[in-house]
């Protein structure tokens, strides 16, 4: 049988020495609030430990999450998957096909039972009377099956993107396949389901998910939806570079016009960055290079449940609760051409009251 | 047991035993091949069946034309890009929109770079392990791989002996671990796998090169569309706007990121030299005696072309990639396309799990209907274990598009061909170059290694049409145009009661187009015929078989229960299954040699 390569092999390959992995194995136990003797038990489980197995399962999709994943500037994802993960099963990129392709799920499951992560790009069909819950076929069988084998003895379910959080395009009215998201899926088992929605989700936030939790060996804190609180906790707006012209009721009022080359505020574009959960103005696209707002497009929400549905991507938001200012939008920046001073002063103010108003408004 | 004769050609006898490949992986989406193996291990019969559908035109139905291409740009994230501009491009054919010059070299840019991209990626990260044996590559000689790598890519830096050892070792220790990830159950002892190790080791690198440098290509979409997978597109221009040297020039493209671009523009140019064409040169060396997996493409290709010079003229001479239909093999003769000609391209259902009304044959898209029916009851297994398809009765999820009747092949293949007798002077060059290095002759493009080949060639011309467009939309600059955006008819409100439209591109796949029907501001009908559509089409009325099929017949197939020579095959078209679920795929060509052929520096 072939050694089995653990996580203190992989750190001694990227170059850690062990007097530092034992320095790593002390503090990790002193974090942990253990006594120093805890050290060496860890240092035994890291040096033991194989890397974790990860089923990357395909349903109704588009392959964008993995195109995602594949642009992670850090690590890089061929440093994940060579020194990371041990990815036994995804359909795009594994060299088996057919029945040899297929049993790899049945060895992992019962190699790994409890012990491997699911990663589900995309989501099930479930509509029966039209498409006899085919429309997604694996191995001669509806995908439900194998994504609820495969679901039932893992140890945590990761949804990548959109189509696993929420349903996204093909969950869009009427949603003729009846697509249904992960967590909706009935009899899935008792698995713990981490949502990274997004269409897709920014690379590096996918590398961070799983890196946090090879790092920590626990999964992220969630929201009350599901998503890792480090990145989907805060509105696009929150932190978006153009806030400022927001707040000065200084507006993109058409393409290409004056505005939009200084780089002026998009909401009258139809930007959907106010009720957009997501981290595309801190993390932002390609290791860190720009995002949409940025590029002169407004957001659409794209790791919003529902997007697709929620009026069209270019009408100014009107009806949001926890956002009432902008729906003066247009009057403010008429009043800020001729009294400059005052306008943006009550405008700033009234959304800085609102903002504290929706304080906490997503947990 | 039965042989039938088809009208495009070929002898389907379905007496030899039946093996079935499912999933068919390392493609996008799903799709299952069926084929018939008789007593000498050839296939004499094959059937292709897309595996997923999942309705996006019945979802367009009612909404705003302005936002479609968000919503069919979700049809495929691996050719990220090109539905959204096709769909942009439907929606200005339909509302007579036209888009200033810098956003047409933009939109082409982007276009390019995803050619780039996607031929790329698809030939390290999903074609490559059908050529090349990983586990071989540990038997490598690192000297003997820095002398290969050195003699058909000199001016790669990534050569010493040390680089491969590395490579090397790191490759044997994640072999030994006993968890071998994507490649485990490949098919490492088949004898259908012919190169030496040494060749081997520096594909294995590459591949680990490509996936790092892949990375970058897309990063003039995040300069111009602000993310990449799935940028942003705009109708009637593109969304980032042009300022140099005003105030807030922060706001828009400037200095800083047009040279970002520049950059990655000449870095990309240099990687499909450097490393890309080489290998693809040296990979037919061992290789160029299997000439399986033609298919369609000595008969019956097509392209609409893309690529339009000039903004707002999409005539065939404006284009820079070939547009036309070969039928019946007669490069002589290549005929126009009409996109609007009810007669030219229709889709048939007969063996499709989709519903035309009675009577209905052949619709074409500005009428196309697409209500799913989805029925196995002839097939062996049960509904929701198929065993074995039934080819005779409904089979697939994609549908059957063909041209005045004729199953085509389309992809980087059909195009070069389509170059080719046209008498394209960049693409002849480039096959000639290809032709005369590996030594075969011409027919030799036509089997699976010239698809393949054909992809190369073309991302090494796109990486060089990108730098033309970079410098086209500088000019323009310089001439005083910052325009991106005309804002014509942006308001519904100046739209006609009802228009119709159809908008194209070459996708990395193959031809693609978008057909349509605006009333009362809403969209009323949207087809899509993607380039998988074409390539991976079932049967028709008449008894057609499409490109995928047509490709697969009469291969060898050395050990039967592993299908490497199908995945080969299959893997030359770049399937895109999500596509094709109303849209198909294509590609390929051959390559040779060891530099870089004419549009290599």
């Amino acid at each position: 049988m072939a050694m089995v390569e653990t996580f203190y092999d992989v750190m001694r390959r990227q170059g850690i020495t062990r007097r530092s992995f034992l320095k790593f194995c002390g503090l990790t136990a002193a974090a942990m609030g253990l006594s120093p003797a805890y050290a060496g038990k860890i240092a035994h489980a890291m040096e033991t430990k194989p890397r974790i197995p990860v089923l990357w399962l395909h349903g109704l999709e588009c392959t964008c999450c993995s195109e995602s994943f594949i642009r992670s500037a850090h690590p890089l994802a061929k440093d994940v998957i060579l020194s990371m993960i041990s990815l036994d099963y995804d359909d795009t990129i594994m060299a088996a096909a057919g029945h040899q392709a297929e049993a790899i799920i049945e060895e992992t499951i019962e190699k790994y039972s409890g012990n491997y992560i699911l990663a589900c790009e995309g989501n099930p069909g479930l509509e029966q009377e039209h498409t006899g819950g085919m429309s997604c076929i694996i191995a001669g069988k509806p995908y439900t099956e194998q994504l609820r084998h495969a679901a039932k003895h893992a140890k945590a379910i990761i949804s990548w993107g959109s189509c696993a959080s929420w349903g996204c395009v093909q969950a869009a009215s009427p949603n003729p396949t009846g697509a249904t998201p992960i967590h909706k899926v009935p009899d899935l088992g008792n698995a713990p389901i981490i949502k990274v929605p997004g269409c897709p989700p920014i690379a590096e936030v996918m590398t961070a998910v799983i890196t946090y939790i090879l790092t920590f060996e626990r999964l992220p804190s969630l929201d009350r939806q599901g998503r890792p609180k480090m990145f989907y906790s805060q509105r696009i707006h929150d932190k978006c570079y153009r806030r400022s012209h927001f707040d000065a009721g200084q507006f993109v009022e058409k393409w290409d016009d004056e505005a939009a080359r200084k780089g002026y505020c998009l909401y009258k574009m139809g930007c959907k960055g106010p009720t957009t959960y997501n981290a595309c103005s801190t993390i932002r696209w390609n290791g860190g290079l720009s995002f949409p707002i940025q590029a002169g497009h407004p957001c659409i929400g794209c790791s919003e449940d529902g997007f697709w549905d929620k009026g069209g991507f270019y009408n100014r938001l009107t009806s949001i609760h926890q956002f009432g200012v902008e729906e003066n939008a247009d009057e403010v920046g008429i009043a800020a051409a001729t009294v400059v001073g005052g306008a943006v002063a009550v405008h700033a103010a009234v959304s800085a009251l609102k903002r504290t108003q929706s304080k906490g408004d997503q947990e | 047991m039965s042989v039938i004769k088809t009208p495009n050609g070929y002898t389907l006898d379905n007496s030899g035993t039946r093996h079935v490949v499912d999933p068919v992986t390392r493609i996008e989406g799903h799709m299952r091949a069926e084929v018939n193996i008789n007593s000498e291990n050839i296939i004499t019969n094959a059937v292709s069946s897309g595996t997923i559908w999942r309705g996006l035109e019945v979802i367009l139905k009612g909404r705003d034309p302005r936002d479609a291409w968000a919503f069919v740009q979700r049809i495929c994230g691996v050719c990220t890009g090109t539905h959204a501009l096709t769909s942009v491009r439907s929606v200005e054919n339909a509302l007579g929109i036209n888009i200033p010059e810098n956003a047409n070299s933009i939109r082409n840019i982007m276009q390019l770079s995803l050619q780039v991209h996607d031929h790329l990626v698809h030939f390290y990260h999903l074609h490559a392990l059908d050529w090349v044996n990983p586990v071989n590559a540990l038997k490598a000689d690192p000297k003997a791989t820095s002398a290969l790598q050195q003699s058909v890519s000199p001016h790669h830096p990534n050569s010493s002996p040390g680089y491969f050892r590395d490579v090397q070792n790191r490759l044997k220790k994640f072999v030994e671990s006993g968890q071998l990830g994507p490649f485990k159950n490949g098919y490492w002892t088949n004898p259908a796998y012919l190169l030496p190790p040494e060749a081997d080791l520096m594909a294995v690198t590459h591949y680990l090169e490509a996936l790092d440098f892949q990375k970058e290509i897309m990063k003039t979409r995040t300069i111009f569309g602000g993310k990449d997978t799935h940028p942003n597109w705009t109708v009637g221009g593109v969304p980032c706007p042009i300022n140099m040297d005003g105030t807030g020039g922060v706001g828009g493209l400037n200095m800083v990121n047009l040279n970002q671009v520049k950059e990655i523009l000449t870095q990309t140019k240099t990687f499909i030299d450097n490393v890309y064409i080489p290998d693809i040169l040296a990979v037919g060396q061992f290789y160029k005696g299997w000439l399986y997996g033609g298919g369609l493409s000595s008969q019956n290709v097509m392209s609409y072309g893309d690529i339009p010079d000039k903004a707002n003229d999409y005539s065939t001479e404006n284009l820079m990639m070939p547009r036309g239909a070969i039928i019946n093999g007669n490069l002589k003769e290549v005929h126009e396309i009409d996109l609007t000609d009810p007669e030219q391209i229709q889709e048939q259902v007969p063996h499709s799990w989709y519903k035309y009304p009675d009577g209905v044959k052949g619709l074409h898209p500005w009428d196309g209907i697409t209500e799913p029916d989805f029925d196995v009851s002839t097939a062996k297994g049960s509904k929701h274990n198929i065993e074995e398809l039934d080819e005779n009765a409904s089979y697939s999820w994609i549908k059957a598009p063909r041209w005045r009747g004729h199953a085509m092949e389309v992809g980087p293949l059909a195009r070069y061909v389509i170059g080719y007798a046209k008498g394209d002077k960049e693409i002849t060059d480039q096959l000639t170059y290809v032709l005369k290095t590996l030594d075969v002759p011409v027919t030799a493009l036509f089997s699976t290694l010239g698809r393949t080949a054909a992809r190369a060639l073309e991302a090494q011309w796109a990486a060089d049409k990108q730098i033309y467009f970079f410098d086209k939309l500088m000019a323009n600059i310089k001439n005083g145009d910052s325009s991106t955006h005309g804002g014509e008819m942006w308001d519904p409100k100046d739209w006609p009661k009802e228009a119709k439209g159809v908008g194209f591109t070459e996708a990395p796949r193959g031809a693609l187009a978008h057909w349509i029907k605006i009333k009362d501001t809403k969209i009323e009908n949207y087809q899509c015929v993607v380039p998988t559509t074409w390539n991976g089409s079932p049967r028709d009325e008449a008894g057609n078989i499409g490109a995928f099929e047509a490709s697969m017949m009469n291969t060898k197939v050395e050990v039967p229960h592993e299908p490497v020579e199908i995945l080969r095959t299959l893997h030359s078209f770049d399937p895109c299954l999500a596509c094709s679920t109303h849209v198909m795929t294509e590609e390929g060509e051959e390559l040779i040699t060891v530099t870089t052929g004419p549009i290599g520096s």
